[in-house]
């Protein structure tokens, strides 16, 4: 059975289910009781787990480092940063210390950590709360990066990343919080590490990142009119990275697009983009393209912002310029 | 705990045994067999000991750079420290740690740590779970006067107040962060006055002095345990080595080393306490120094002959073995 729900209502159910679950997991974050969270993804859960909920002052450094020792002493703690951009005031403790412990310890230390990042332009709020910054994690051994782009993906990708025993980087796109789609019923999760091919095609692969792939499948439905059969594969999760599924479609349809919505330069299209040309260079018949942002803070006027976050256009560009 | 002979017997060996595998470890440093930094806590033994004889098994600590005292402390076995050091496969963290990152997750030691004031809301968490589990385990925190400057001194010993949670922390005020005298940055002489922000209980006591130390981190631990909340100790005391092997020492003169030696070395002064009170005869003295020696010595010998970590230890827990993935 399926069911349509909301991105948000998605992630809600996750969290709910699991705590259900398993009594060692407990909420920690900013406005978590009394908001709900900034985008409603606490919601119910004070009601519902009034023991397994905390509501912190602002302090980032804090919550974090309370998730990483709390994680230590065997609980999973779902940490929620109100904005992602606010991660940067516990950079310490998600890259020195959770990322880390693990391997300093040889393997004693288990950091069964979730950090919720709703991230990307939303509202209008500018460049102190709209970053994404999916390849700062990436670069750190120790952590996973999930990026899930449907209420489905985010359903399954929560649970799995919940039962993980290494921290993850929850990346939540807010823009699409409240996009709808259909969630599997059930006890539904989803392999962190597996791409997943949401359209299958012969002439062109776009990897797309988060929002980008709803963006990539309407490019798709476009490119059609040019003659063009546009597989598209989500990348679901950043690190680890399924180069397997992505280089197996580059290497079937011989050209490739990555997309997100971060800026390109050292982000994570660009990785995704050197693993296709170290893996199909000879099987590609034209370059590698990435689709992203320019490298620039994000403005806060309309009409900036526009000319900023990537959309379909430059998508279907892209895909045309290396079909040339 | 009250004091009794036997315990007081073993805080004295626990303290022997902090400061001969440490002179042995610098000796292995100039020797070549043990590398990178090493921050010696000679000096200040009678804090980790005097806190930590306190503590139950299954109670964590959490400590510093500068921690191969509380883990010594805490129970870590010394040959497995010393094979830490020497970068073995046998050490405590297969070779991967080192001096700074000295764990035993089998005594819930949770880690030496090598940034400054990192453990403090760490140990604030590992206190939340045991809130959330129910137990009365008791965390510990052990940091430098220089964390008591950090953000993250603020933010974890605020949750932790916030949230009444079961733990200590112990500030090790050496009156040096790195090579800086204290009072050259800071505003507040003592850190135990900061306890007023949090409404929590702040004290300080005499960190030289093992039985003053072990009395009132003892009130901290049981208030702690019984749900009284948080407590920050800071404990004055002095380390005798530079902030790490190399340090010049330009920041202090040598006639105050020299005096805080002769006057104030913690383990003397509890050796006086002991012979005072009659707990201890010169023949058991001679006996526990020879015993530690033995088994610093065995140390060494084990850190020796152990093998180096094969390359495939490389790539091995960056994540765990096998992901539970569904």
């Amino acid at each position: 059975m399926m069911r349509t729900l909301t991105f948000s209502e998605a992630l809600r159910e996750a969290l709910h289910e699991e705590m259900e679950r398993d009594e060692t997991i407990f909420v920690i974050g900013e406005d978590v009781i009394t908001h709900g969270g900034p985008y409603k993804v606490t919601d119910g859960i004070a009601e519902r787990f009034p023991e397994r909920i905390f509501e912190t002052p602002i302090a980032e450094a804090g919550i974090m480092g309370v998730g990483v020792g709390a994680a230590m002493a065997g609980m999973n703690p779902v940490v929620e940063i109100m904005y992602m951009d606010f991660v940067t005031c516990a950079m310490d403790e998600v890259v020195n210390q959770a990322a880390k412990m693990r391997y300093m310890t040889g393997g004693q230390a288990s950091v069964p950590m979730v950090i919720r990042l709703p991230c990307g332009v939303g509202r209008l709020l500018a460049a102190q709360h709209s970053q994404i910054m999916e390849s700062w994690f990436m670069h750190v051994p120790g952590l996973q990066v999930v990026v899930p782009s449907t209420p489905g993906d985010a359903k399954g990708l929560l649970k799995s990343a919940i039962r993980s025993p290494d921290p993850v980087l929850f990346f939540e796109y807010k823009r699409i919080y409240t996009s709808t789609g259909e969630v599997p019923d059930g006890d539904h999760t989803i392999p962190i590490g597996q791409a997943k091919i949401c359209r299958e095609g012969e002439d062109a692969t776009v990897v797309a990142i988060g929002p980008m792939v709803q963006k990539s499948l309407e490019a798709a439905v476009l490119l059609e009119d040019d003659g063009y059969d546009v597989e598209v594969v989500d990348a679901r999760s950043l690190s680890p990275l399924d180069t397997e599924t992505i280089c197996e479609s580059v290497s079937r349809t011989g050209h490739a697009v990555v997309c997100g919505e971060d800026s390109s330069f050292a982000g994570a299209a660009s990785e995704i983009a050197a693993v296709i040309g170290e893996n199909c260079f000879r099987d590609l018949k034209g370059p590698v393209v990435r689709v992203g942002s320019p490298h620039v803070p994000m403005p806060f006027s309309s009409e900036l912002v526009k000319h900023v976050v990537p959309e379909v256009p430059d998508i279907t560009e892209a895909v045309s310029r290396v079909m040339m | 705990m009250a004091l009794s002979p036997e315990l007081c017997k073993k805080m004295y060996t626990d303290m022997w045994r902090i400061r001969l595998f440490e002179e042995e470890a610098n000796r292995q440093t100039s020797l070549g067999s043990v590398v990178g930094a090493l921050h010696m806590y000679c000096g200040e033994e009678a804090v980790a000991v005097g806190v930590c004889s306190n503590l139950r098994d299954d109670d964590y600590v959490l400590g510093t750079h500068r921690s191969h005292g509380h883990c010594l402390a805490k129970g870590a076995e010394s040959h497995r420290m010393m094979a830490e050091l020497f970068g073995k496969a046998t050490g405590t963290c297969g070779g991967k740690g080192g001096s700074m990152h000295i764990a035993d997750f089998s005594l819930n030691m949770l880690g030496a740590n090598g940034i400054v004031g990192a453990g403090i809301a760490p140990a604030t968490g590992a206190a939340l779970a045991s809130k959330l589990r129910g137990t009365d385990q008791v965390s510990v925190c052990f940091f430098g006067d220089g964390a008591a400057a950090r953000g993250t001194f603020h933010e974890g010993i605020g949750l932790g107040a916030l949230w009444k949670l079961p733990v200590v922390y112990v500030c090790e005020n050496n009156q040096y962060q790195q090579w800086v005298p204290r009072m050259n940055v800071a505003v507040l002489d003592s850190v135990a006055d900061m306890a007023g922000s949090y409404a929590i209980p702040g004290v300080s006591v005499d960190g030289q002095n093992l039985v003053e130390v072990h009395e009132v981190a003892g009130e901290a631990v049981e208030r702690a345990r019984k749900g009284g909340g948080p407590t920050l100790i800071e404990a004055r005391t002095y380390r005798f080595y530079g902030h790490s092997l190399g340090d010049e020492e330009q920041y202090r003169s040598s006639e105050e080393v020299d005096e805080m030696r002769t006057n104030h070395d913690p383990i003397q002064t509890f050796l006086s306490t002991m012979m005072e009170q009659g707990w201890l005869t010169e023949e058991e003295d001679t006996e526990i120094q020879n015993q530690v020696k033995d088994e610093i010595a065995e140390a060494v010998r084990f850190a020796e002959e152990s093998p180096y970590p094969t390359p495939d230890n490389v790539t091995t827990d960056v994540l765990a073995p096998e992901q539970e993935v569904a």
